[in-house]
């Protein structure tokens, strides 16, 4: 029997598996028993009512696709009063996602949800922050530090920065969260991205600009998630375009403590349970005993040159 | 702890009702000059949950040099568990359904499904209309089966380009319904003709619901005519999906609500809607 728990600082997960915010609701419990995952994580919520980004809302690109949903939200107290509760049901954790407009907005989300029923919260700092230009706050490494530290001193419960692939700064701006508080990095949210039709000339997105998710993701999110875990010493949750078992074996090779499966579950409901089951079985028939003997076992010590040309890229 | 014995104290079991499965295609032939049908094995349990007005949502195959990557919902066009059987009827008009046409008996074909909320007959509904266009009758089709089922009286206005292309005709004489056609070439689909023919059944036998799909036209004449005479009814709306399942947010569309426009998900709070709060588009 293979040992698939994994500690996310203070949190122990049973399976390193989770989902990807935005990918996951209460929905999902109609195809499988949602006890089987490692955490359970919302789609972002903000304070008050959002209708979200005009349709179409989504469209593929070659084997992937690109989103622009705008965070629709009932709002905080919705959440609180029906969203929870439905959770309370499981064993999993609820690691609950919130964004802000602001800062300070943000800080007081992050207070709100800090009640019982509530494991942990992922401060989706890859939102545009209306007070730096639309800017989100993860692109650079002082507005990161400024937010988590407000977002530090709003809560008691463990902090997970969800941070963003357009950035040029990714270990600068991993160890400014690391530094005001974060106890987790979720490496990383979808990148900045387009599609024309080219018969209509119109973007395919409605609000001509979406976020890149799917398979086309995965190297990107993968070096970033090897450059965090190597600029910080909390524990990195990988995410991005992950649909394998071999896709988390990659993240965790890299020094992923755990992972986040998103679009792979549009396409296949049941890619979570089924990348549990074959994790065991991969484990197994490699001859190990827990899932945290592959966690950074990542080979490099003798490739500095290609280290010294990843840090000198974006 | 044991944590089986605590989960069997405090846990509320969730049943899954929506399967992932790979099915086997019994046959996926041309049934006239537009459309296929697709004829699946399909399991009871699976059959036994599915409801007129569901979809379900295909991984369509990456065949013939067609690479589709998200699903598509396809709306339910015939459900039998005692023959364990589900068919789907569809016009090949893009990337997803091009890829299924190349699918042939024996290959399989991975569905999502059932999903999402199906046609109301409410216990009092004696007299059901239903008014659609070319493959909007696909999604209407299991409506009739279940009006049968269920004893009640059914009108089907079906509206076409020409008569080689008026789909379920037969499909719905066979369930004992009464059909009226319309089409384009005959000259007999114009909204007034439309709204004479549904007058005169409301006049002579009375209407106690509709139903509809696929036309924006269709929609505005029966919502005119549902609030004249006070008669309820329900519209099958259509959206680009992603998981199908309610959690990406991606396919809603505008209702009315009371006083206020809200957006609701195809998907999950439909596809069936009230017809009074659908907006045309």
């Amino acid at each position: 029997m293979v040992d698939l728990t994994v500690d996310v600082g203070s949190l122990r997960l049973k399976n390193p598996i989770m989902p990807a915010s935005g990918t996951f609701s209460e929905d999902l419990a109609d195809v499988f028993d949602l006890d089987l995952l490692g955490a359970h994580v919302t789609k972002t919520i903000t304070r008050g009512w959002r209708d979200g980004n005009p349709t179409p809302r989504v469209c593929e690109v070659s084997g992937s696709m690109l989103n622009s949903i705008g965070i629709p939200s009932k709002g905080v107290g919705y959440f609180i009063e029906r969203v929870i509760p439905f959770y309370k049901r499981y064993e999993t954790p609820l690691v609950v996602s919130i964004s802000g407009n602001t800062a300070d907005e943000f800080a007081t989300l992050c207070s709100e949800v800090s009640v019982d029923g509530v494991a942990a919260i992922e401060v989706n700092i890859s939102c545009p922050n209306i007070e730096e230009d639309g800017k989100a706050f993860a692109i650079r490494p002082s507005s990161t530090f400024d937010v988590m530290t407000k977002l530090r001193k709003a809560t008691h419960l463990p902090l997970w920065a969800k941070l963003t692939p357009n950035t040029g700064e990714t270990p600068e701006v991993a160890r400014a969260a690391e530094d005001a508080g974060a106890d987790a990095l979720v490496v990383a949210n979808t990148i900045l991205a387009m599609a024309i039709d080219i018969n209509t000339r119109r973007p395919k997105l409605g609000n001509l600009m979406g976020g890149l998710s799917g398979p086309s993701l995965k190297p990107i999110a993968l070096r970033m998630a090897y450059q965090c875990a190597r600029a910080t010493k909390i524990p990195v949750i990988g995410c991005g375009g992950i649909s394998s078992v071999e896709d988390v074996l990659e993240f965790l090779i890299a020094g992923a403590t755990a992972v986040q499966v998103g679009t792979a579950t549009f396409i296949h409901p049941l890619a979570m349970p089924r990348i549990i089951d074959e994790l065991a079985a991969w484990l197994a028939r490699h001859g190990y005993s827990s899932v945290k003997d592959v966690i950074g076992s990542v080979i490099d010590d003798e490739q500095k040159a290609g280290v010294v040309f990843m840090e000198a890229a974006p | 702890m044991n944590a089986a014995l605590k989960l069997g104290d405090v846990r509320e079991a969730i049943k899954p009702v929506v399967f992932e499965r790979d099915l086997q295609i019994i046959s996926n032939v041309q049934v006239n000059g537009e459309y296929r049908q697709m004829v699946l094995k399909a399991p009871r349990e699976m059959l036994e949950q599915c409801r007129a007005g569901q979809f379900f949502h295909l991984l369509c195959p990456q065949l013939g040099g067609e690479n589709p990557y998200l699903r598509r919902p396809m709306s339910i066009y015939g459900f039998y568990p005692d023959k364990g059987e589900l068919h789907f009827l569809y016009k090949v008009t893009g990337e997803g359904t091009r890829a299924l046409a190349h699918l042939g008996a024996g290959d399989t074909l991975n569905v999502l499904g059932p999903l999402g909320r199906g046609f109301t007959i409410a216990d009092n509904w004696q007299h059901l209309v239903l008014v659609a266009r070319g493959v909007g009758l696909a999604t209407l089709a299991p409506l009739a089966l279940e009006a049968n089922r269920l004893g009640r009286k059914l009108t089907a206005i079906c509206s076409a380009r020409s008569d080689d292309v008026l789909m379920s005709v037969h499909y719905f004489r066979s369930l004992g319904a009464n059909v009226v056609t319309v089409t384009d070439a005959e000259g007999t689909s114009s909204i007034e003709n439309l709204e004479a023919i549904i007058e005169g059944l409301i006049a002579e036998e009375g209407v106690d619901a509709f139903y509809t799909c696929g036309s924006n036209r269709i929609l505005r004449l029966l919502q005119r005519i549902g609030e004249k005479h006070e008669i309820p009814g329900e519209i099958a709306l259509e959206q680009q999906m992603a998981c199908g399942l309610g959690m990406c947010h991606c396919c809603v569309r505008p209702f009315r609500k009371e006083d206020r426009v809200v957006n609701l998900r195809v998907c999950r709070e439909g596809p069936v809607f009230d017809m009074q709060e659908a907006m045309p588009w």
